[in-house]
């Protein structure tokens, strides 16, 4: 069957069979920072933004994406710049393999509330597992970049 | 795995109901439980061109279109501010955002999931479903139905008669399955609980002694937790074993009440 959607701002159409993954159908459009966790729907790695929402790429047809918006870490690359070097800094990614799935969800959370609390951080996140540190890295990293980025803006 | 060979975007509802008139054929839903399934079907159907994904409402009704996600119930302000958060709560363990933005309200429901935070608190609610053939039943009737059953579910219908509603549950840990639910409802001057996980499918409770008829105190409260678990038949699975859950069903009822 053929589809079109908007992938990473460009408008690509292709040739799928029906039960093609969104997970398989982006990695063939060489966006390789999706990948596969648990694929049981808990880990959080394989998120994708689909029509501003963040959502689990190992477990929608790529068929139901027929004509929408879909933003991976490589179309993300500017509004994700900011926060990522903050999670370089507290070591919070020691393999590294739960990085895009964090990142990807934590630019969600941003758009929908950009000065979460710890509170909203850790619940907005509580899909994204990571098996080496403990989560605590991570949001220390987050929290340090909320508040370089207040002082940056009052700073202003 | 799942295993299926067509995928079928029908643009009305007579043509999706024509389509699981076949029962090898199957209704997406968010596909999360589904995709975990070691099942082959024929074709799948996918409701998104239905306009089914959307929650409104009257003077009399909120109405739940089958292919609103649980994340939109989540941080729906009417819905939630009307049930005093317990939908919110209801949805909020299940697994993650990501998670929630693909599940379907319809999914859960239609599923009758042992598990279903989602089936606990509609019980509970006094919410009906809307089928395309079979009409409107509440949910406890729909429970009982058939399986499988080929129609489709257009919405749920949450009547506008609660007055006051809370949801907890139990798990072993976060974003796990839950050990129990319960919901308690105030829905036209009746207490409805709700208890779901056990692991069967939930079940309702009403004061049918008159327990709570002077009101909510500590001992009422008690007495209606004790009574509860009492009237409910519960399991041993993995998760729990049947006797711990029915004491958890004992304080998590009482704790209810004493938030409603």
């Amino acid at each position: 069957m053929e589809i079109s959607m908007t992938l990473n701002g460009r408008k690509i159409k292709a040739s799928i069979e029906p039960n093609t993954l969104l997970i398989d159908f982006v990695r063939a459009q060489k966006c390789f920072s999706v990948k596969r966790g648990c694929e049981t729907t808990n880990c959080g790695l394989c998120t994708v933004i689909l029509d501003g929402k963040p959502v689990l790429s190992c477990s929608i047809l790529a068929a139901r994406c027929n004509g929408k918006t879909v933003e991976t870490l490589e179309g993300l690359q500017e509004e994700v710049a900011p926060f990522t070097k903050f999670l370089a800094e507290q070591g919070a990614d020691q393999c590294g393999f739960c990085n895009p799935g964090y990142i990807v969800n934590f630019a969600a959370l941003l758009r929908e509330n950009p000065d979460p609390t710890d509170e909203e951080i850790d619940f907005y996140l509580s899909g994204n597992l990571c098996r080496c540190t403990g989560f605590e890295s991570q949001r220390r990293a987050f929290r340090n970049y909320l508040n370089y980025k207040k002082e940056q803006e009052g700073a202003k | 795995m799942l295993k299926f060979k067509e995928y079928a975007c029908p643009e009305t509802l007579e043509e999706a109901y024509g389509l699981v008139q076949k029962k090898r054929n199957i209704v997406l839903g968010g596909m999360l439980w589904l995709k975990l399934q070691d099942r082959t079907v024929g074709t799948v159907i996918d409701l998104q061109k239905l306009g089914l994904d959307t929650i409104t409402e009257d003077e009399e009704n909120y109405y739940i279109g089958s292919y609103v996600t649980l994340r939109d119930l989540e941080i729906h302000e009417g819905l939630n501010a009307y049930t005093k958060g317990a939908i919110a709560h209801a949805v909020e363990h299940i697994i993650g955002i990501q998670f929630r933005n693909c599940a379907t309200v319809g999914g859960s429901i239609f599923g009758r999931f042992g598990f279903s935070d989602v089936l606990t608190v509609f019980l509970a609610l006094g919410a009906k479903v809307e089928l395309y053939k079979n009409g409107i039943v509440s949910v406890e009737e729909f429970i009982n139905f058939p399986r499988p059953l080929q129609d489709i579910l257009v919405r749920i219908i949450l009547p506008k008669n609660v007055d006051g509603a809370v949801y907890m549950s139990t798990r072993n840990s976060a974003t796990d399955f839950p050990s129990l639910t319960c919901a308690v409802a105030k829905v036209s001057g009746e207490y409805r609980v709700s208890i779901g996980a056990r692991p069967m499918l939930a079940t309702l409770v009403t004061d049918e002694q008159g327990i709570l008829k002077d009101g909510i105190t500590k001992e009422s409260a008690e007495s209606f937790g004790e009574y509860v678990a009492s009237k409910v038949t519960f399991g041993s699975n993995m998760i729990a074993k049947a006797e711990y859950r029915q004491k958890v069903c004992k304080v998590l009822v009482r704790r209810c009440l004493n938030e409603l």
